[in-house]
């Protein structure tokens, strides 16, 4: 540009700032102007129904989806509902203290306890189906929250084509809203937070719907009433 | 102008494409209304008003928001790099993989990264990128650029995919999608569990958190961020928003407006590598803050709305223009309405003239923006400064005559009703005339009244 | 009243028939001949000041009209949106723009909310469809009203394309500049036209109506168009 002085050894970073704040007329260290484009408060829409009802609808929203949802009575229920979906198969499960209490982590072909990378990936990538708990549940979409930590690994919900997700009927949020309400800031105490909704799908040839790309292609979610 | 005729002509009279664009676009129109209607969403208006505020309070206060972002990506570990163009970018990545004896990398989709032809960067000197996304990985095979912003290989039947999997891979020609879908699958796989970095996009930049949001169907932005040791994100820096909690308004309306799905299959909030404790999950993220441009979009105080876009591809599925001439004849990676307006922002009015004018102003992509870009308004400012760069240049041809001899004749009421009444002498003629020729090509003229309705009322007039 | 220029000199029994209606409801209808052009061609091709000449010719002749029919969504959404645009650097023009805007009306509009009719006493024999042109429905936000003016005129079947809302092609200048999509535009409009069984095409906008019938006459096929204004004022 003509007339401009030249910016020897400036960074890409003071170029980009600089260039931004002539653009809008700031200065640097300059508070958010707030007169001609304001900022409000963040609007959270929760709905004001019945928490008992939050169950049916998280169960019918997955199921939209090709989830499928088991509804048990307390954590001895848990084994049986899920027998049948195990049977000659290799499982990885989670270290989630829930899974523990429902005695999955004892089962013979469940594989759990994983605290290395490495190994949790290679257990993963051959197990057939993943075991995890949820953080929390979103009845509005049938949607699980899944924070990485100790007890919850990346891969279990990911890499084997199935995934089951036992949890806690209390767990069951509104919606979204209600998830940014109780955790406005996921990231104060983790590096990954993922809603998931539904099976891995795609529809990128011909626009055909085709479930479990690159994630797991059936999804079940067992919700325990009783804790 | 310079018209790419001959292509839009080649892509209307296709009836193969023309019916792939249209059957794939009314999908995505009919799925989006069944979940933004007031029954299913009755502040769906509320959300979008909302949504326009904070991106015009965020793109007004951008540096502001920029160093909040950076510093909290920095507290959780990560790093970031501001690149003032796509070779920066590029060449940051190839650096890193050099330091790690990288040669290869998994990526997922990502508009911005075809915005500065990353893959080809890292391709000429020898990393491999490659594209997870099925869409994305067809057309890397197929070495070709998307057609639609959210379903990049709209334009493809399972036949042509068969072939570039059979030409590229050596694999069996396999028609059955769910088939091809699988072997994809499998191949990629592979890539995910071998490869040493993995480059996503952000559909979201979150400043007060120094996160990162990516949604997605398939998995390969999730796996592309967890499995391989480092996660690189590239990321325009028009990305941002100020607060996590704004996410209830945007992810509410992202995957509404774009598939009309409420929560896409994946929503991942990630800031950072993993904390101590985390079993999995990168050991390293690098955030790249892409200007290649946009700075100077943010000049325009009427224009720098554009800015505000969240690529949901919605003005793509209903613009009646983009219906019929495709992705693919548009001079750039963003196409439709969006791409319209923005193309020749970042690239200068003087390239590709016609781009603003191929439109009828119908204002359909404005009423479906989740974000309320005045698209149309921005269309007449671009199409102004076409013909005021014409004027300055006296470039402007028969066009510019035409209309100030018109303006001068409309203000003197008595001479244009006189020409008015010679110019049906004429009429027929018009077929014949150069620029009008295609005009009349496409229909049969209506013919001039013999009696305008001007002498109808004077006839009245007179006769009481 | 001001027809616009294509109604004048293409389609003057749509400016006829508006006058029959109003008459008939007893309203004193003006026509000052001095009117020619609203501008939008111009101001739609990038020539804003060559709009604003026509436009400002437009204010003067309009001045003092108590109420101004237009029988146009796009001239009238020129006038009552566009107008504040093109004079927004001068501000007594720009006074005199707003001061202008309450005034103007779209013609079925006005019939509805001004005269407060809804049954003008018509009558039209036949199978209707209406298109629901792109500046109206959008900027002016009509939609209901011409349908509730159908509805009431006897022997009239209204029967919805699957597109109404989707644009005809016509964009002025565009049908010019781009003539192979403004003809493809057509003829997937007449194409769910077609499957209404409809014989005769409604619009509120002369320009619509014109390219659907070019490219219908084309085609060679059975259909006609015609004004919202010429089918209330059949009797």
């Amino acid at each position: 540009m003509v007339g401009r002085p030249k910016e020897v050894g400036m960074t890409a970073r003071e170029h980009i700032l600089g260039d931004i704040r002539r653009a809008l007329g700031r200065a640097a260290g300059q508070p958010p102007r707030m007169e001609a484009a304001p900022l409000s408060a963040p609007v959270m829409r929760i709905p004001r129904s019945d928490r008992n009802l939050y169950t049916d609808l998280f169960v019918q929203k997955l199921e939209n989806l090709a989830g499928k949802g088991i509804c048990v009575r307390d954590t001895a229920a848990v084994i049986p509902a899920i027998t049948e979906l195990l049977a000659q198969k290799h499982a990885v499960a989670s270290n989630s203290p829930f899974l523990r209490k429902c005695g999955i982590t004892g089962l013979a072909q469940v594989h759990t306890g994983f605290t290395d990378r490495e190994q949790l990936k290679e257990a993963c990538a051959a197990a057939d189906v993943g075991i995890t708990s949820v953080d929390y549940a979103l009845a509005a979409t049938g949607s699980f929250v899944m924070i990485s930590s100790a007890s919850e690994a990346r891969l279990v919900s990911l890499l084997p084509p199935v995934h089951v997700a036992i949890f806690p009927r209390s767990r069951i949020l509104a919606n979204l809203d209600e998830l940014l309400s109780i955790l406005p800031r996921p990231a104060d105490q983790t590096s990954s937070m993922v809603l998931i909704t539904g099976p891995s799908r795609t529809a990128d040839i011909e626009q055909i719907l085709v479930r479990g790309v690159h994630g797991p292609g059936e999804v079940y979610a067992v919700i325990v009433d009783e804790e | 102008m310079n018209t790419p005729e001959t292509e839009i002509q080649q892509a209307i009279s296709d009836p193969r494409l023309q019916l792939a664009i249209y059957t794939a676009t009314k999908r995505l129109i009919g799925h989006r209304a069944g979940v933004v209607n007031p029954d299913v969403l009755p502040h769906y208006q509320d959300l979008r008003n909302e949504a326009n505020a904070i991106k015009k309070h965020t793109i007004e206060n951008l540096d502001y928001y920029l160093e909040q972002l950076e510093s909290n990506v920095i507290a959780h570990g990560g790093q970031v790099v501001f690149c003032r163009t796509g070779q920066e970018a590029a060449d940051f990545v190839l650096g890193l993989a050099k330091q790690r004896g990288a040669h290869m990398l998994v990526k997922s989709k990502s508009m911005t990264s075809e915005e500065i032809h990353f893959n080809e960067r890292l391709e000429a000197h020898q990393l491999e990128a490659v594209e997870t996304d099925l869409g994305e990985y067809i057309l890397q095979l197929a070495h070709q650029r998307p057609y639609h912003i959210v379903a990049p290989a709209l334009h493809l039947t399972r036949y042509d995919v068969a072939e570039v999997f059979t030409r590229e891979l050596g694999a069996e020609n396999e028609v059955v999608i769910e088939k091809q879908t699988k072997f994809a699958r499998g191949v990629l796989r592979q890539k995910f569990l071998q490869a040493e970095i993995g480059v996503s996009g952000a559909n979201f930049l979150v400043a007060d958190s120094g996160a990162i949001v990516v949604v997605e169907n398939e998995g390969n932005a999730r796996l592309s961020t967890s499995a391989p040791k480092i996660h690189v994100a590239i990321a325009g820096i028009e990305k941002l928003i100020p607060r996590a909690q704004d996410l209830a308004v945007f992810l509410n309306l992202l995957g509404r407006s774009a598939t009309g799905q409420p929560l896409t299959s994946y929503t991942s909030f990630l800031s950072g590598p993993r904390r101590p404790g985390e079993i999995d999950g990168p050991d390293e993220f690098y955030l790249l803050l892409l200007d290649n441009g946009r700075t100077k979009l943010l000049r325009d105080p009427e224009k720098r709305q554009s800015l505000y876009c969240i690529r949901c591809g919605a003005c793509l599925n209903h613009c009646p223009v983009y219906r019929k001439i495709g992705g693919h004849n548009y001079p750039w990676v963003y196409s439709g309405p969006i791409g319209a307006i923005i193309t020749p922002q970042f690239h200068g009015v003087t390239e590709d003239t016609w781009l603003p004018f191929a439109s009828s102003l119908c204002g359909a992509c404005a009423e479906v923006c989740p974000v309320k870009i005045e698209i149309p308004k921005l269309l007449l400012k671009l199409r102004e400064e076409v013909i005021e760069v014409q004027r300055r240049t006296d470039t402007s041809g028969f066009e510019r005559l035409a209309f100030i001899l018109f303006a001068w004749i409309a203000t003197r009421p008595k001479l244009y009703l006189r020409l008015a009444s010679l110019g049906s002498l004429f009429f027929p003629l018009v077929p014949r005339i150069g620029p009008l020729k295609k005009w009349a090509s496409e229909r049969t003229l209506p013919e001039p009244a013999h009696q305008s309705f001007h002498q109808w009322w004077a006839a009245r007039k007179r006769s009481g | 009243m001001f027809v616009t220029c294509i109604v004048d000199q293409v389609f003057p029994q749509v400016g006829i028939a508006i006058t029959e209606v109003l008459e008939r409801l007893g309203f004193e209808v003006h026509f000052p001949e001095a009117q020619t052009c609203c501008g939008q061609p111009a101001f739609n091709s990038g020539y804003t000041d060559q709009a604003r000449t026509i436009a400002r010719h437009f204010l003067n002749v309009f001045r003092d009209s108590e109420y101004i029919i237009v029988p146009s969504g796009s001239c009238c959404s020129m006038i009552s949106h566009h107008f504040a645009d093109i004079f927004e650097h001068d501000p007594k023009l720009l006074a005199e723009v707003h001061a202008l805007e309450p005034r103007v009306w779209e013609f079925s509009r006005f019939l509805l909310e001004v005269a407060g009719v809804e049954d003008v006493g018509a009558r039209f024999d036949g199978v209707v469809t209406y298109h629901d042109s792109c500046h109206a429905l959008r900027e002016l936000r009509i939609k209901s009203g011409p349908r509730k003016l159908l509805a009431k005129v006897r022997g009239l079947t209204l029967a919805e394309m699957e597109i109404a809302e989707e644009c005809c092609g016509f964009g002025g200048t565009f049908s010019v500049k781009f003539p192979e999509v403004s003809g493809a535009m057509g003829r997937t409009k007449i194409e769910s036209i077609q499957k209404t069984g409809a014989s005769t095409i409604v619009s509120i906008d002369s320009s619509c109506l014109m390219q659907l019938q070019g490219v219908i006459d084309r085609a060679g096929l059975p259909l006609r168009t015609m004004h919202l204004a010429e089918v209330l004022a059949s009797q």
